[in-house]
């Protein structure tokens, strides 16, 4: 059993990188218009017509 | 595209005009050189609409940035420059057919938004710890001992004790604020399990116990915290869409000095004396009387009445009136503070102090649940000790009584209901303004409804029969003309799938009429006796205009020597036929409170079966009528839409307001909806009353729960496990109780009838 142990800092660490992505992404504005987002990913950057 | 921008800071600035002059004031200036605007466009209703003003405006020179926040309706703009090019920049987004108003950068919505952030990054917090705190129970659950144990219990405390310090704030401050007052609320045996629960088991982790309850705390706390996340969620859907987008009163205007030359003073500055110019398709910005100047003004946000109305020197105007056809030089009557809308807006804030809060479920849930709590802890404290348990037993168990039985089922209950509710109201295009909103909508049993542009459209509708060929001529003189008659007739023709006429320059005589050319020939469009056709014309009473007769507006269609009639009425909203017997099935008494004249009202209250109307009344009125059948203890639902019900809308229990209403309208509505069907209303009412329905059902549900687990608690035997496996359960079960709430309304089937109320925000803005 004890040599499983390590893999409590293992899931520490890769949760505390999750948390860390939310909260760079909460923090960088990626929550404030999720409507947006949702029909942004429809429409090509380079597109010239409506 | 040059970045220097040579010139835009350095050359003299014209002095800036009207609106112009009012957005260069709401620019910031985050950077040294560089400029920032938030402009409302309401009409921004998909990724395309997105796409287009991101793609187009940001191609203009100067321009760092362009950000559409679809969700807020609101477009971020930041350039290099000075304040001043912000006009032109709202001018250029209207060019691609959105109309924008100008937001208030010093409004309180940020703040609304940093408070979201906020919770989010404590929710995140909490759940992250309570997944691994799980994690590590897991292991002591199934039988870890001894040193592996104090070690799991360790690391579970170091985890526990700054999740909960991050992850509690809220409730903890919201508990301390109110025992100030010496009063409870839910936060207090909140605050109290979370902490009394977390020291006890910190003390069990540190001298070798047995069980801990870090991870109930840890839960309870993000558990709790999604139903604070969903409950603003709901408010900040509907404030961002339909919050107080523009102001009533323009911030100032154009005064015109001794020298004869305009200055745009700021509204505070303008007094009585001051002669001040309003261009056509500008509010009046104070009351006043007109000295020079004709024209027609759009009085329907003041009075209700959907008639325009001429004026010339001498007639005295109002605060908020829509300036149609002409230019107008007014002389100041009373000062901003003291103008008709000013009184209005304090009859609104009076009348809204005025209402009696209701006392929300979930807090009259609290009321009851928290004393309980706390005696039913401190009994089994006390009880064990007279037992003989000693105090650790009874602390202990007295512990797992306060987290067993914390309300984290009753936390969600409300807020979690109404979240479902508000989603399917939404995407019906019904948004609302907070959930006690649906809450005083589903005991609501009286309505007062309002005429013109709430059971009617409050704009003309072509009614006689026109040909095509003269439909498309009169459509291509009208189009130059902001004249509500002129815009009913480009409608009429754009339904009718025809191209209007091009009829060279038009000329336009307020108050009269349009002359163009076609074909060669004069045509035109206007009043009947403008056109020397009065005596023959009904409606020819004098107050003329392009169309002021009683019933049936008319302007007439000259066009080779004959004459063509083109007659208007207030077309009917649709569903407001059914409306009366709709609401009646759902046990509300519905009356008609009008502003206009009496045979106006009657006959409307005949064609929709509504036996109870009053016509004539004015906006302190409404308000009277409102409080008596409040004396009289029925719960009001208000539907109006004009400056004149605002008032009443604030006073009413809870209210409705269609998004064409006058910005005061949907401010001091409850609920508004988007597209031009009154069957909202009766859908709002029926979402409401399931909402109320599946709140108590979930209190029941959390009751049952606690029936059952206090009990087991009291008597020492539920753990830390069962905690977790109870406090989870009875939260999925109130979640699930609550999406059952989808099923009432479906949203609607098929492409046509995807966006009802995107659609319809189209066509009111347009």
């Amino acid at each position: 059993m004890t040599n499983l142990l390590f893999l409590i800092p293992a899931a520490l660490f890769l949760g505390g990188i999750g948390l860390a992505a939310f909260l760079w992404s909460l923090k960088s504005g990626q929550f404030d218009d999720l409507d947006g987002a949702a029909e942004r990913i429809l429409h090509d950057d380079d597109e010239d017509e409506d | 595209m040059s970045c220097c921008a040579t010139g835009t800071g350095l050359a003299p600035e014209p002095a800036l005009q009207g609106r112009d002059a009012e957005l260069a004031e709401m620019v910031r200036h985050p950077r040294e050189g560089s400029s920032f605007l938030q402009l409302a466009v309401p009409a921004m209703h998909c990724g395309g609409c997105v796409a287009k003003i991101e793609r187009e405006i940001g191609r203009l020179p100067g321009v760092a940035n362009v950000r559409a926040n679809l969700g807020a309706r609101r477009v971020a703009l930041e350039w290099r420059g000075a304040a001043a090019r912000a006009g032109e920049l709202a001018r250029a987004i209207e060019e691609l057919g959105f109309d924008v108003h100008p937001v208030d950068p010093d409004a309180e919505a940020d703040g609304e938004k940093r408070a979201m952030r906020d919770l989010l990054m404590r929710l995140a917090v909490a759940a992250f710890a309570a997944m691994n705190i799980m994690l590590l129970s897991v292991s002591v659950w199934s039988g870890a001992e001894d040193a592996t144990r104090d070690l799991m219990h360790l690391i579970s405390a170091v985890i526990a004790v700054p999740a909960v310090a991050v992850a509690g704030r809220p409730f903890f401050a919201s508990a301390l604020s109110v025992l100030a007052h010496r009063r409870l609320n839910m936060d207090v045996p909140i605050s109290l399990a979370v902490l009394l629960a977390l020291g006890a088991s910190l003390y069990e982790a540190l001298t070798g116990g047995v069980e801990a309850y870090f991870d109930a705390a840890v839960m309870l706390l993000a558990l709790l915290l999604v139903g604070r996340v969903l409950e603003r969620t709901m408010r900040a859907r509907a404030r961002d869409a339909v919050g107080r987008l523009a102001r009533l009163a323009p911030r100032g205007a154009q005064v015109v000095g001794a020298d004869g030359a305009d200055r745009w003073v700021p509204l505070a500055e303008i007094g009585p004396g001051d002669v001040v110019r309003v261009a056509a398709g500008e509010r009046v910005p104070t009351d006043g009387v007109v000295t020079t100047g004709a024209s027609a003004l759009d009085r329907s946000l003041v009075t209700g009445e959907s008639v325009a109305e001429r004026v010339g020197a001498g007639d005295a105007v109002e605060a908020g009136v829509l300036n149609l056809s002409a230019p107008l030089e007014l002389r100041v009557t009373a000062a901003a503070e003291d103008s008709s809308l000013a009184t209005i807006a304090r009859l609104i804030e009076a009348a809204e102090q005025r209402r009696g809060r209701m006392m929300r479920l979930a807090d009259a849930a609290a009321r009851i649940y928290a004393p309980a709590v706390h005696l039913v802890g401190l009994v089994t404290f006390l009880a064990w000790l007279a037992l003989g348990a000693g105090w650790h037993a009874a602390l202990w168990t007295a512990i797992s009584v306060l987290v067993i039985t914390c309300p984290c089922a009753l936390g969600l209950a409300a807020p979690m209901a109404q979240v479902v509710a508000s989603g399917v109201l939404f995407r019906r295009g019904v948004m609302l303004k907070g959930g006690d909103a649906l809450e005083r909508l589903a005991v609501a049993d009286h309505a007062v409804l309002d005429k013109t542009g709430t059971l009617t459209l409050g704009r003309p509708v072509l009614a006689g029969e026109v040909t095509d060929d003269d439909l498309a001529l009169a459509a291509g003189l009208a189009r130059t003309s902001r004249h509500p008659l002129s815009a009913a007739v480009v409608a009429a023709a754009r339904a009718r799938g025809l191209r209007a006429q091009p009829v060279g320059v038009v000329e336009e005589f307020p108050g009269c009429g349009l002359i163009g050319r076609h074909g060669g020939a004069e045509v035109r469009l206007g009043a009947a006796d403008w056109l020397g056709v009065g005596d023959d014309g009904p409606g020819g009473d004098g107050s003329g205009g392009a169309g002021a007769g009683s019933d049936g507006q008319e302007v007439w269609l000259e066009t080779g020597g004959r004459h063509v009639r083109l007659s208007f009425e207030d077309g009917l909203r649709p569903g407001a036929k059914e409306l009366g017997a709709a609401l009646a099935a759902e046990g509300i008494r519905s009356e008609i409170v009008s502003g206009d004249r009496a045979p106006a009202v009657r006959a409307l209250a005949g064609t929709l079966g509504i036996a109870d109307w009053t016509a004539r009344v004015t906006p302190e009125a409404k308000i009277a009528r409102v409080d008596a059948l409040r004396g009289e203890g029925r719960k009001v639902l208000m539907v109006g839409d004009g400056l004149n019900d605002a008032a009443a809308l604030a006073a009413a229990h809870v209210s409705m307001a269609p998004a064409s209403a006058a910005d005061a309208g949907r401010a001091a509505a409850d609920l508004v909806f988007f597209g031009e069907s009154l069957d909202a209303v009766p859908l709002a009412r029926r979402v409401a009353r399931a909402a109320r329905r599946v709140t108590l059902q979930n209190f029941a549900l959390a009751g049952i729960y606690n029936l059952i687990a206090i009990p087991i608690a009291v008597t020492g035997n539920a753990g830390p496990l069962a905690a977790a496996i109870a406090m989870s359960l009875s939260s999925l079960v109130v979640v699930g109780n609550a999406l059952r709430l989808n099923l009432v309304a479906p949203a609607p089937e098929g492409p046509r009838e995807a966006a009802p109320g995107m659609r319809g925000a189209e066509a009111v803005t347009a």
